[in-house]
């Protein structure tokens, strides 16, 4: 699946030829088609909003009146981010935070390196169960995470990597690479044989080629799974849960708010300005590469 | 470096350390790699790019795998054969046919109306002003992580005592209180607790359908809506007959998706209800029953369920994935 964007040149006749869509849209023309996309999208925005707006409010006032009263009372506090990030007698989740980092950050690394080399090893070598061997690699990107985690951690415990971040970072890399190695695969099978055929008669070997000829071409599968596996790693809840136990020595900053949204399911103070904390690099990072985005959440769609 | 840190300053030296760790297995592949040359030597290249993927496939996913369909035939201390009864448990226990039950009703519900939505909110906002940022609106929250999502919806289901000095918080509450009724405790009573957790999925999964679908629509073929347009047909039959079927797999694509990612869902639940109330669904029971209950052939036996289920609903989505590449 691609979500290939139209290409420019064409974008001048888009704009006055009608789509299909546009057409079945005019039956429900103007006040009635405009009303419905505003109410989807005002139900798509308010919770957000509600819970953004709570995170500034002070701590009485969230727990005693809606957010909504904030516009005839607006009281604007950030005592509330304070609360959740200070480790003396708040959440303490700024350590939660730096763990999410230090998660995340080699468990895109890990495997997008590691299926660099796969994938040209599938794209453009030939050798006895090529076929077979990417076929079954493609067939593991179904297996739920949850077939895997017991055995996995038993692993782990004989190995005596229990409680330290490889857990997390070998087992995202794992559950990463059919993904990556399929992604980047198809990626280079596009590149034009002839390309590489130049750099071979030049006297290139597969090392050379692969870094002089194939990476740069490769940035945007590299940039989609990359994002795509970013965001997987950082809204991850059950991997970390499994493996990183409560403290915050290890577990990321999901483990802690949904801890906190259990023991202290009334805490709204914290729960809104927690939330928000790790919302914020997802988000950022989602406006930043929409693009790229859009891109590897398609193509990773069956994942996990 | 294989120990737990104990301050920032040591989780990034260790995080670093691992980064080079790998670098360095992927720079001696590399110089192996290098010394050889000709056919035969394309062999040895091949399998030592591959062999540390393929390590860690076999010990992380394969062994793993099949570990767990294993360990799904023992009792809960995973010492005692006891053939199907783990699965027998599931199908009869009260607790797990509810179980069940919910499951069902998350996946026949979430698919298909996330993708109504999604379709709806593509065709509306099709060509208008600022389409892409009324795209954003509904697509931003597949960026936000499922425990975020559930936080911002526990929000809005906020239920304080309906006295006479106490107003209410959630934003449901507060509808309800302005339309003359009286605030409920909506995350207690079955099955509307159920439901309205599906919300959460549906509007995660909304901005998911609606991108793909989107893109689809735009990828129809110019003559055809032209030729329909000349023979004088409708908006509704544009829809019908054109749109729909040039979109459909698509549809396939996006409805068996989102289907495979509700089976899975876990984070919503357990964030939410922690699974009380009868709001329990497959994935929340295997790590309730795993790593709460210590029942590990039970637990096994759930994550063997979840997988058996997927597996028909992927081949289908498969088939048509290749049938809609060329969209």
């Amino acid at each position: 699946m691609t979500t290939a964007a139209p290409p420019s040149a064409s974008l001048a006749l888009e704009a006055e030829k009608p789509t299909a869509a546009a057409i079945a849209k005019r039956k429900l023309t103007s006040p009635w088609a405009s009303l419905a996309a505003i109410v989807i999208a005002v139900l798509w925005t308010v919770p957000t909003f509600g819970l953004l707006v709570s995170s500034f409010r002070p701590e009485r006032a969230i727990k005693t009146t809606g957010w909504w009263t904030f516009f005839t009372d607006p009281v604007v506090t950030m005592d509330n981010y304070k609360a959740v990030l200070d480790s003396q007698d708040g959440a303490g989740l700024g350590a939660f935070f730096v763990n999410s980092l230090v998660i995340t950050i080699p468990s895109v690394i890990i495997p997008m390196s590691l299926a660099c080399l796969a994938a040209y090893a599938f794209a453009w070598i030939r050798f006895p169960g090529r076929n077979i061997l990417f076929l079954a690699i493609f067939a593991l990107q179904i297996v739920p995470l949850q077939v895997t985690l017991i055995p996995l951690l038993t692993l782990y415990v004989d190995a005596g990597l229990a409680n330290t971040f490889w857990t997390i970072w070998l087992s995202h890399s794992i559950f990463g690479l059919p993904l990556a190695i399929y992604l980047l695969h198809n990626f280079m099978k596009e590149i034009p044989a002839g390309l590489l055929e130049a750099a071979r008669v030049d006297g290139a070997g597969h090392v050379s080629i692969f870094f002089r000829v194939l990476l740069p071409l490769m940035r945007p599968a590299l940039a989609a799974f990359g994002i795509f596996q970013f965001l997987w790693v950082w809204n991850d809840l059950l991997v970390a849960l499994t493996f990183a136990g409560g403290g915050d020595a290890v577990a990321p900053i999901t483990v802690a708010l949904a801890n906190l949204s259990g023991t202290r399911d009334t805490a709204w103070h914290l729960l809104s300005a927690g939330a928000f904390v790790s919302i914020i690099v997802p988000v950022t990072i989602f406006v930043l590469l929409q693009r790229y985005f859009v891109r590897g959440l398609l193509a990773g769609s069956v994942k996990g | 470096m294989f120990d737990t840190a104990d301050n920032t300053a040591e989780k990034f030296t260790q995080m670093f350390a691992a980064i080079l760790l790998f670098a360095a297995v992927v720079g001696i592949i590399l110089f192996i790699a290098g010394r050889f040359g000709g056919r035969r030597g394309d062999r040895i290249v091949a399998y030592s790019y591959l062999a540390p993927t393929l390590l860690m496939l076999l010990v992380g996913l394969v062994y793993p795998g099949i570990r767990t369909i294993y360990e799904s035939f023992f009792d809960a201390a995973g010492d005692l054969f006891v053939g199907l009864d783990n699965y027998k448990t599931i199908f009869t226990d009260k607790d797990q046919l509810t179980v069940l039950t919910n499951t069902a009703v998350w996946v026949l519900l979430t698919p298909f109306v996330a993708t109504a939505i999604g379709l709806l909110y593509a065709i509306l906002v099709d060509k208008a002003r600022m389409e892409s940022f009324a795209k954003a609106l509904i697509f931003m929250p597949m960026a936000i992580s499922f425990v975020g999502a559930s936080i911002i919806w526990k929000f809005v289901y906020a239920y304080r005592p309906d006295q006479a000095n106490v107003k209410q918080i959630g934003l449901l509450n507060q509808i309800v209180v302005w339309l003359g009724g009286t605030p409920q405790t909506w995350l207690i009573d079955w099955p509307v607790n159920t439901l309205l957790l599906i919300v959460v999925m549906i509007w995660i999964q909304a901005g998911f359908a609606m991108t793909v679908l989107s893109a689809a629509i735009k990828a129809i073929p110019e003559d055809i809506i032209e030729a329909a347009r000349l023979d004088g047909v409708g908006p509704w039959g544009m829809f019908r007959f054109v749109t729909l079927p040039a979109i459909r797999p698509a549809v396939v694509v996006v409805l068996t998706t989102i289907g495979i990612g509700t089976l899975k869902v876990f984070d919503i639940v357990r964030t939410m209800t922690g699974g009380q109330y009868d709001t329990s669904v497959i994935a929340n029971e295997f790590y309730s029953q795993s790593f709460r209950s210590d029942n590990q052939g039970l637990g096994s036996a759930l994550a063997v369920l979840l997988f058996v289920l997927v597996i028909p609903i992927v081949a289908y989505n498969i088939r048509h994935i290749r049938q809609s590449e060329s969209l």
